[in-house]
């Protein structure tokens, strides 16, 4: 390598390390929570099916009873619909995922829980139209899920 | 920057934490009134910590509510315990709050 060279690959390595450093001096580099890998994916998967492979590499779910999935059956409003999923007869459960398989992109959030979490999560979600809500809990290497049909009267996702 | 509320309370020796956040939470297929598409602004990571340990790492797409509320429950919480909840949303802004479980 011709020192010219040697040169430049210094300048560029040094610009690049000065940006970083800069950031993280400015609290722009918070650790864990910027560099957390958000599943670009798995969020922009259009079919459910696609959505859980991305997921978890597997789309094989077993309907499990011991997965307690509580959605209005009719949603007079798709933009909030209420939802909470219990997994407390499971052990070991890693994460709590919602899908709404209607939705243009059916994957809506993961929980990931620690040891130490009741295995129940609630939140609220958008709904393009009316379909099934599937709760997917990965617990011991399996995936156990809960379905339920949640109607809609006005999407949330319209413009 | 946002607010981000959180209750913490104990009951039955689990403590039940409650957050609400402000976000708009565009999923980036709405359209404005003229018609353009409104570009999308989501939270992607949300976090629950309990006394500096995490908890709950939660990811999310646009198809959380608007202002987004979430309840999750712990184990081995004690009163005066800190809980926190920081987000991080896909234009890199974030935001947080924590509260004492009384």
């Amino acid at each position: 390598m011709k020192p010219q060279q040697q040169r430049r690959l210094f300048i560029k390595g040094t610009l690049a390390g000065g940006a970083v450093v800069a950031a993280a001096g400015l609290g722009l580099i918070q650790p864990r929570l910027v560099l957390a890998a958000w599943p670009t994916d798995a969020f922009h998967s259009n079919s459910l099916e696609e959505a859980l492979n991305k997921v978890f590499g597997s789309s094989t779910l077993e309907a499990s009873d011991k997965v307690v999935l509580k959605a209005p059956g009719i949603a007079e409003n798709g933009a909030v619909v209420p939802i909470s999923i219990n997994a407390e007869q499971l052990e070991n459960v890693e994460s709590i995922s919602i899908f709404s398989e209607k939705n243009p992109t059916p994957l809506v959030a993961r929980f990931k829980l620690k040891p130490g979490c009741v295995p129940e999560v609630s939140t609220r979600i958008k709904m393009g139209e009316s379909g099934d809500v599937i709760a997917v809990v990965q617990a011991g290497g399996k995936l156990y899920s809960a379905t339920t049909n949640v109607k809609v009267t006005v999407g949330g996702c319209g413009g | 920057m946002s607010e981000v509320k959180i209750r913490a309370a104990l009951k039955d020796g689990k403590c039940e934490v409650k957050a609400l956040l402000t976000h708009p939470m565009e999923t980036g297929r709405r359209k404005d009134p003229a018609g353009n598409l409104i570009p999308a602004h989501h939270i992607q990571t949300v976090e629950l910590l309990h006394n500096g340990n995490l908890m709950v790492e939660a990811d999310w797409g646009g198809a959380i509510s608007t202002n987004p509320f979430f309840s999750v429950s712990l184990n081995n919480v004690a009163s005066g315990d800190t809980i926190e909840v920081r987000w991080v949303d896909n234009k890199g802004e974030t935001s947080s709050g924590s509260v004492k479980v009384k």
